[in-house]
């Protein structure tokens, strides 16, 4: 280590020599935290998004880095949040990659006291079953001799952050298939 | 939305966020903003900035009321007799907008002889069956018309307007008996307003009783306190100035929920505040795509783009269906196309002019069928699967235990969601099998759990509390069997049609006929978002994507999955994903995102300019008319005809769009006007009135009903959702307290997205209520202690929280203390406590099927609730002590 690198290697000297005279910015970085990088500035892209909390709708950039999300930012551009997140928003992260989400389908059989695993495709074809079943056991073609066409063996309940485009599958298929039961949190 | 659809046309907010900015006042009421809604609330601190005033209206004193200029605290339930009486000042002070009010509303318009108001009926209004718990619209009416509602309650006209179609019972709630007709000619109209029955008379005389002293003793909001909100609004409302109202769920909330937003509606109306900037009414969504959820809906009641699914009737088709719905001015005289093009969307090419376009493959209904009827009917054992896709009712519904034991009867339950929330695990370790109510080795509930994919993991929009599409594309893969509801509707249906391929049953028709062609993608197969957004766009006969609902054809050669959203793939193109920065535009920011109607961000913004389509003043100009052109143009699109000029009138037989005049800025009403009086759509009264919730420690001081007479209540009558006395019945001081519940910036709705998170929940670890000070020392509650909250349905824990931020207030002459309970806890989770929404019973708004949570009488008492069969027991004495049975609280 040279002279000039020891003494720059001060932190009063760099207040001074640099105008950072309390000592607030640039002049008290460390090495160790000159050497660090934000995940943002390392990710491969960004990928325009909207926070899936409330409906205020806050714009969000999502970092990648090999085929997994890094950080979640507001996104400055949008005009309803100008790039704010609130704790929900700036904790998305947590809520797409983190330690509570269960990726494996689970099953519990009547009676049964413990989950069970069973394969995606399996349980698929299980619950097609079932729908049919249920289905046909509630079909109401009239109700006091007026027609009905309809099913009241299943029902559906869905959470509002659906995407538009998955209510709109849900109902056209659940209707198709005759059920009215179909509802929605925006009831409640 | 039934409120703010009756009043304007339209069930959205009728403006949007960042323009509130523009606004001179905000009353915030019925929500807390800067907590719950925390980005947006920037811009009323934009408005604060620029000399706003800013007023909250709330029981609590929260983040919202710190930043704004008077908080008004008000006793939980009593936000009708607030408005109201704001608009008995506005009435007698003569502080309306004369020329707006005169014009742009039904004002003028006068009503039937027949029509009784609650000031002749002691409460009530006309028509009001005491069998049936239902009213009869008809004495509601216009003179010499009748109106059909363009939301809300539309199936209450159908007799009418088909000449007969008996219904089945149930359905026939409120519907048309005897008189009634085609909505034809003018509505007779006193331009002077003083006709006796004109509607400006009738809402004085029905608003006079809501004086500043019945402010005082019902809401217990002292009158120097009202006088200054009076004058805040006042002064800022008029040609030059114009304010703005925000609400959410603590208006919706309550068995007279859709009336509070009614009365805002009336209120904003004669100031003369909607359809301008600055003005309007925001409502305040909670969730990523609530109103996208009604939009494209996944509600018993409504098809796409608000139109109403079919009931039960002995002569059901097409014809009979569309003349029912339509109206005969403005744009739902088109519903035949709306709906043809819907039928396009779901079945195809199947769908001809020869089999009615399939009209008869749509399921009908035979009374409600919202998600709390449907939990009696899987208690009853006739529903006996259910899907739950990104929903936790264990938590998040109101009495969350007859949920549990909804569930409980099912036969088969699929969970998707992102982590094992409540509503997937209520068999192993809920409450029921702690007091032993559920034993699980007894339980024969098959359940799948399947894992969701996240926002991240999948593209599609999201449309938010401004009715703005905003488009989300996937960044990365979802894990494991993680999939998008995308994925498991598509491959379900795909599954079922296979199965049923060889089927020649009729009733397996629909499901094979079904238009289910999705492009799919990847190794995953996931559907291809985008060609779901195009079909709910439209096309025509040649596959061009349609970009207006103008387009719409009766004729079968249009397909459009939701009519109001045509237009947001228009040239092909996805207008949801357009990301112009919003730096580089206007505060209207048109070329970011896509809003419905046709991108129109301010609705009704015809208003916005007078008579002649000239601005009010300069400082509120949005759009105008530019007579050289010969159209429409401003800062946003014009939500009127682009080339309509405002000199345009009617000739008397025209009829859809082209009968509405150049001076009538609610082009999807069928006079064009705001209804200040509203004569069908609504099942619980033309004009708001204050009743007690359903649970409440005061008699109602204003009517000798106590209750609104129409909620829904005996429908729910069972044993673990008993009801408690009110107001003076013997019983009621045994729940001398009133809760309300709310959320947290930290944590969302029922918990399933935040309670799972580590940073959320060392930000807010526990679940609490928040009491005053002297309702610790009443009590002997102790700050961060326990105590235990008890209404007639269940007891649950909580720490204690003691502010001075809840405000004890003089109602009725008593000191009422008030509690706060946030809802968003549960068994499971990092952060884990008992559900806010054991407390509340199933009793809800008749017109929105939404229950009232937030007025709730209860009790609190110190320490720890009883654990096991204990904890059933204590309610069950509460219950003795109050003298519950099973009829009270029922009474009409």
């Amino acid at each position: 280590m040279g002279v000039r690198q020891w003494i720059e290697g001060w932190p009063v000297y760099r207040q001074f020599a640099h105008g950072d005279l309390l000592g607030r910015g640039a002049a008290v970085k460390s090495g160790a935290s000159d050497r660090l990088t934000a995940r943002t500035a390392t990710a491969d892209k960004v990928v325009k998004s909207v926070c899936p909390y409330c409906a205020v709708g806050c714009g969000q950039n999502v970092y990648v880095r090999d085929g997994a999300v890094v950080q979640v930012e507001g996104d400055p551009d949008s005009p309803v949040s100008r790039g704010r997140l609130c704790p929900k928003g700036s904790a998305t992260k947590q809520l797409v990659a983190g330690s509570g989400r269960v990726t494996q389908v689970l099953y519990r059989r009547p009676h049964g006291t413990e989950w069970e695993r069973l394969d995606l495709d399996t349980a698929m074809d299980m619950i097609a079953d079932r729908v049919i079943d249920s289905r046909r056991r509630g079909w109401q073609w009239d109700v006091d001799g007026v027609r009905t066409r309809r099913t009241m063996g299943f029902a559906s309940l869905g959470g509002a952050t659906l995407d538009n485009e998955e209510n709109y599958l849900i109902k056209k298929l659940f209707t198709a298939l005759g059920a009215i039961q179909i509802e929605n949190q925006a009831r409640i | 939305m039934p409120s703010l659809g009756t009043s304007f046309g339209r069930g959205g907010a009728t403006t949007f966020q960042q323009d509130l900015q523009n606004s001179d006042c905000i009353v915030i009421e019925g929500s807390n903003m800067a907590e719950c809604h925390p980005v947006g609330f920037q811009w009323v601190m934009e408005a604060k900035a620029k000399g706003a005033t800013v007023i909250h209206v709330d029981p609590r004193f929260t983040r919202t009321s710190a930043l704004a200029d008077l908080h008004v605290p008000l006793r939980a339930g009593s936000d009708i007799v607030f408005l109201g009486g704001i608009i008995n000042h506005v009435l007698s002070e003569e502080k309306y907008f004369r020329d707006y009010v005169l014009h742009y509303t039904n004002a003028a318009t006068i009503l039937t002889e027949e029509y009784r108001d609650t000031e002749d009926l002691d409460g009530v209004f006309s028509g009001l069956d005491t069998e049936e718990r239902a009213y009869d619209f008809h004495t509601w009416q216009y003179d010499g018309t009748e109106m059909r509602a363009a939301s809300g309650e539309r199936d209450q006209q159908y007799a009418d307007q088909t000449r007969g179609g008996e219904t089945v019972r149930q359905s026939a709630r409120g519907e048309a008996h005897g008189s009634g007709g085609a909505e034809v000619g003018n509505p007779v109209r006193d331009e002077t307003l003083t006709h006796e029955r004109c509607v400006f008379q009738v809402l004085k005389r029905h608003f006079a009783r809501y004086t500043a002293e019945m402010v005082e003793q019902i809401c217990g909001i002292p009158r120097d306190t009202f006088a200054r909100v009076c004058d805040a609004l006042t002064a800022n409302s008029g040609r030059d100035r114009t304010s703005a109202f925000v609400y959410s769920v603590g208006w919706t909330q309550h068995t007279v929920g859709a009336q509070y937003i009614r009365t805002a509606s009336i209120l904003q109306a004669l100031l003369g505040n909607i359809g301008r900037p600055g003005g309007g009414i925001l409502a305040l969504r909670g969730h990523a795509s609530i109103q996208g959820s009604t939009d494209i809906p996944t509600l018993f009641n409504l098809l796409p783009g608000y139109i109403p699914m079919p009931h039960a009737r002995s002569n059901t088709d097409l014809d009979s269906f569309v003349a029912a719905e339509s109206t005969h001015k403005g744009y739902w005289a088109n519903t035949r196309s709306y709906l043809v093009s819907l039928l396009k969307a779901y079945w195809g090419e199947a769908a001809t002019e020869e089999n009615d376009f399939c009209f008869d493959y749509l399921p009908r209904l035979t009374g409600s069928h919202s998600t709390y009827e449907t939990v009696l009917t899987q208690i009853a054992g006739d529903c006996e699967g259910y899907f739950l896709m990104g929903e936790n009712p264990a938590v998040g519904s109101a009495n969350a235990k007859l949920q549990r034991l909804g569930m409980a009867n099912l036969k088969w339950l699929v969970v998707r969601d992102l982590s094992l929330i409540e509503s997937a695990t209520w068999w192993r370790d809920g409450p029921e099998t702690e007091t032993g109510e559920i034993r699980t080795e007894d339980n024969a509930t098959e359940v799948f759990f399947l894992p969701a994919a996240a926002h991240t993991e999948k593209d599609g929009s999201f449309t938010n509390t401004q009715r703005m599409l905003q488009w989300h594309h996937q960044a990365v893969e979802p894990p494991g069997d993680a999939r998008s509801d995308l994925w498991f509707t598509f491959h379900l249906g795909r599954r079922i049609r296979q199965k049923l391929a060889d089927s020649t049953n009729d009733l397996d028709r629909p499901i094979l006929d079904l238009a289910w062609a999705y492009p799919t993608k990847g190794e995953i197969d996931e559907p291809d978002a985008d060609a779901v957004l195009a079909e709910i766009n439209g096309w025509d006969a040649n596959g061009i994507p349609l970009s207006s609902y103008e387009q719409l054809k009766t004729d079968g050669s249009t397909a459009c999955g939701c009519w109001i959203y045509c237009g947001v793939y228009a040239g092909g193109v996805n207008q949801a994903a357009r990301r112009k920065p919003g730096g580089e535009q206007n505060w209207v920011a048109g070329e970011w995102g896509w809003a419905w109607p046709a991108n129109r961000r301010i609705l009704y913004n015809r208003a916005s300019a007078d008579l002649d389509g000239k601005p009010w003043s300069e400082r509120k100009a949005l759009v105008w008319w530019d007579a050289e052109q010969g159209r429409w143009t401003g800062h946003d699109v014009a939500d009127f005809v682009a080339d309509k000029s405002p000199h345009y009138r009617p000739d008397d037989d025209a009829r859809g769009p082209r009968a509405l005049s150049g001076i009538d800025p609610f082009i999807m009403q069928g006079d064009g006007k705001a209804w200040l009086f509203v004569p069908a759509g609504l099942t619980d009264g033309p004009l708001p009135a204050h009743y007690e919730p359903q649970d409440s420690p005061f008699r109602n001081l204003l009517y000798r009903q106590q209750r609104n007479p129409v909620r829904e209540v005996t429908q729910f009558v069972h044993p673990d959702n008993r009801l408690q006395p009110s107001g003076d019945e013997p019983g009621s001081k045994v729940f001398p307290y009133v809760a309300t519940t709310y959320r947290l910036t930290e944590h969302h709705t029922a918990g399933g997205m935040s309670r799972w998170l580590p940073y959320l929940v060392e930000l807010q670890p526990e679940f609490f209520c928040e009491v005053s000070p002297e309702l610790a020392a009443e009590r002997g509650l102790k700050h961060i202690g326990w105590a235990t909250i008890v209404s007639a349905r269940a007891a649950i824990e909580a720490r204690v929280l003691v502010t001075e931020r809840m405000t004890p207030l003089i109602v009725q002459g008593r000191r009422l203390l008030q509690i706060g309970l946030p809802y968003h806890w549960g068994p499971n989770g990092y952060s884990v406590g008992d559900a806010a929404n054991e407390l509340a019973s199933v009793s809800l708004d008749p017109n929105s099927h939404i229950q009232e949570v937030k007025a709730l009488a209860c009790d609190i008492r110190p320490g720890r609730r009883p654990r096991g069969p204990d904890r059933v027991a204590l309610v069950r004495d509460y219950q003795r002590r109050a003298g519950i049975t099973e009829r009270t609280g029922t009474e009409m």
